[in-house]
């Protein structure tokens, strides 16, 4: 590469290494002071941790608090919502673990200064519903970050990790990774003994509703890129659950949360004739899931279905109404601050098309899919679980570490534990740094094994993308067509295409069969190879290549998964049309997928579930 | 909305840069004063607008669904601990809000190893840092018994 021969490479050395400081990377980092006093521990973030993840223009609610000291809720009521919620599949081990640990979480925030409204009658926490709590969470993130910050040997800012380093004196063991930093170019290699993945999951993988710029208002944040599954994915950890997208009932264009909606403000939909319309497919309903659809509350992959169903029938749009509410101050306040605190762009579009619902109902819309592993679904990496109480299937090392060696994850990274939201997330970096300061210390001496050819290599690979991009740039006048380079954006688009229309996205009207699975994946295959060839002008396009690279690996194992649950579990979500129905007999258990790095081949499997709650 | 900055006020500071979780807020070379090098990759988080020092952001919706004329402006104060918010609405309505944020004062949080040091043997309980005082509990840290677990469909 000898054009960027002189790049520097620096080198981090730690115990443990924390990639992604979002929710749970803060976490993450805090439990790992606490119990390693003596640990080197580093924590990378690609922005800054202080705005960086999901959390990242606040929060309203903390969704996940169960009130065990007024006696609200227990873990195991927190284990049956979410294993409802998801038609019967989730980690019930893993589940449980979040939610007893949840509210010393929550109980920390409160300490730290996070503002938690009150119920003026009885001093509590004020509910929104069972499950949420309500707060002023603009600094949400900056609180937490704060107390990170404090706890982390170093914190790694502007750093984008490609891909983790694996140990070559044992089989199966990780032992680092590397990255670049975003502003000055520098390589750097973290070698560490454990390592944490808190990174984000998948945004713009299916094409979005926007068109324009507005393709930056999808749901969940643009910079959440997938590489909580590609780099695990890459160095063979199992995943699970990857098909299990999600799909979101929000208000339309600006996609503000409709949960306050809902649950506090007490305000509910109808169709444009002004029916009501959940319960007129009830039995259609009933025919693809059975009783499921008895089920309290109705899951939000059905609710989802009935409105598809109403849409698709030609009453459209549903609107929420808000007009009753919003005649109470209160309410209209809470309303409008609840999208201030966590999406602001809504009170855009309301402002800019004079949508005031205390006069007029707004339009509702569903978003297109996403993959990640910490709101009302469950994709992410397969992981052991706590060792007081989880099956053996369930339990071969160390709490929340994958299947690879002293490779652990949380929030968005693992799967099977739906529901966890940011507080749940932040848990889960809890619960995963505890075990990780144990393997640490488990190692004893024991050192981790990284040639200089492993990390050439990969030096080699990541900057590729800049040589590409100088070389090609120089046979073309101006502009951005090149025949020898496609640049970041180029195939971010034409992966979000291919999933969008092969996959099950929004054009598609979130259906998809096996010969459109196919299809799709001989596409993706030449996208892939494609990818080598991506041109990067600067380092920010450069960060871009790198999440294109994480979002189409993501991508191809939620197209396997796909292909090998041949049924449709979560209508509303997405549709296997040549498998319309719900299929308990073969199919109540989870997906698991292996990728091979040297082959290119994936592996699936099935694991059972366990109902460790009644 | 994607975000704009500008030109007579920026001055070319860098806060919004350093925090832009998108790391779209770059500084032009010629005027040296920053822009946004990628609406589309906005996410109108407003975390730039919060953090010019020059009040020199300012985010305009999206061109593809928000008509021209209304505005949502920020005013975040670190030490009041308050945020307050004036929408105005294309045909000129307004609303305003104002939110705490903190309760407490910025940088009080104390590090994990400011706590006394804990037990050797609780490294490998169940129990997170500060548990079981922290949850409020009387029965300390709930747990499920192995001989609980049961397979089939629920």
């Amino acid at each position: 590469m000898g054009l960027f021969s002189n790049r520097k490479t620096i080198f981090v050395d730690s115990d443990i290494l924390v990639i992604g400081g979002g929710m749970a990377g803060c976490g993450a980092t805090y439990e790992s002071r606490h119990w390693g006093r003596d640990l080197k521990i580093v924590c990378v973030e690609k922005a800054n941790i202080e705005r960086s993840g999901a959390v990242a223009q606040g929060l309203y609610a903390i969704n996940c608090y169960m009130g065990m000291q007024w006696d609200e809720n227990q873990p195991e009521d927190h284990v049956r919502y979410a294993r409802n919620d998801l038609m019967g599949l989730v980690r019930e081990d893993l589940g449980y673990d979040i939610a007893r640990h949840v509210d010393s979480s929550v109980h920390k925030f409160e300490e730290w200064g996070l503002p938690i409204m009150k119920d003026p009658e009885t001093g509590r926490y004020l509910r929104e519903g069972k499950w949420q709590i309500m707060i002023h969470g603009e600094s949400y993130k900056p609180i937490v970050a704060e107390a990170a910050r404090k706890a982390a040997t170093e914190v790694y800012n502007r750093i984008m990790v490609t891909h983790l380093l694996m140990d070559e004196a044992k089989p199966n063991r990780v032992a680092g990774a590397v990255g670049f930093n975003v502003r000055t170019g520098d390589f750097y290699v973290f070698r560490a003994k454990a390592v944490i993945v808190c990174a984000g999951g998948a945004s713009h993988i299916f094409k979005p509703r926007a068109v324009g710029e507005g393709m930056g208002r999808t749901w969940y944040a643009p910079w959440s890129s997938a590489s909580a599954y590609a780099l695990p994915i890459l160095v063979g950890a199992k995943m699970t659950q990857m098909e299990n997208r999600i799909t979101l009932t929000r208000f339309k264009d600006g996609y503000g949360p409709v949960g306050a909606y809902f649950l506090h403000l007490k305000t509910y939909t109808e169709n444009a004739y002004g029916e009501e319309y959940e319960s007129k497919w009830y039995d259609h309903t009933k025919e693809l899931v059975g009783d499921y659809i008895d089920r309290h509350p109705v899951p939000t992959c059905l609710r989802n279905h009935a409105f598809l169903e109403e849409t698709k029938a030609g009453r459209g749009p549903i609107r929420m109404v808000t007009k009753e509410a919003f005649q109470d101050p209160h309410k209209e306040q809470v309303g409008w601050e609840n999208f201030l605190g966590m999406t602001i762009g809504q009170a855009v579009v309301w402002a800019s098309q004079n949508i005031d619902p205390k006069h007029v109902n707004p339009e509702l819309t569903t978003s297109e899919p996403y993959v990640m592993g910490s709101h009302a679904t469950c994709s992410g990496a397969w992981a052991s679980g706590p060792s007081d109480y989880a099956p053996s299937d369930y339990q071969w090392g160390y709490n929340r570490m994958m299947t690879v060696d002293g490779l652990f994850g949380a929030g968005d990274t693992i799967g099977g534990t739906a529901h966890k939201f940011s507080s749940g997330s932040y848990t889960e970096g809890r619960i995963a740094a505890k075990a990780a300061v144990n393997y640490v210390n488990d190692m004893k001496n024991d050192k981790f094994q990284v040639s200089e050819k492993q990390y050439q290599d990969l030096k080699e690979t990541i900057f590729q993308p800049l040589e590409n991009y100088q070389v090609g740039r120089n046979e073309i006048v101006a502009g951005t067509v090149s025949p020898s380079y496609l640049l970041p954006l180029h195939g971010l688009q034409r992966l979000e295409k291919i999933m969008d229309e092969y996959c099950g996205g929004i054009s598609a009207n979130y259906i998809t069969n096996e010969p459109m699975l196919t299809r799709g994946l001989e596409l993706l295959d030449m996208l892939k190879e494609d990818l080598d060839h991506l041109g990067a002008e600067d380092l920010h396009q450069l960060q871009r290549a790198w999440e294109l690279q994480h979002r189409v690996l993501a991508s191809e194992s939620v197209t396997h998964h796909t292909m090998f649950r041949t049924e449709t579990r979560w209508p509303g979500y997405y549709y296997r049309a040549d498998h319309p129905k719900l299929d308990d007999t073969d199919w109540h258990c989870f997906t698991l997928s292996q990728y091979d790095q040297e082959s290119g081949e994936w592996t699936m499997e099935k694991a059972p579930v366990y109902h460790i709650v009644d | 909305m994607p975000t704009f900055v500008y030109m007579t006020r920026c001055d070319g500071c860098g806060h919004c840069v350093d925090i832009c979780p998108s790391d779209i807020m770059h500084i032009d070379k010629t005027t040296r004063r920053a822009y946004n090098i990628e609406p589309n990759m906005c996410w109108e988080c407003y975390s730039c607008v919060k953090a010019c020092p020059q009040n020199a952001i300012d985010a305009r919706g999206y061109a593809d669904f928000a008509p021209l004329g209304h505005s949502v402006r920020v005013l975040r104060e670190e030490e009041k601990g308050t945020i307050s918010w004036k929408i105005k609405f294309r045909d000129g309505r307004e609303k305003n809000f104002v939110s705490p944020i903190r309760t407490t004062k910025w940088g009080s949080i104390q590090s994990p190893a400011e706590f006394p040091v804990p037990n050797a043997e609780d490294i490998h309980s169940q129990e997170l840092a500060h548990e079981p005082e922290v949850l409020n509990v009387s029965g300390g840290l709930p747990a499920l018994r192995p001989d609980q677990l049961k397979q089939g469909v629920v």
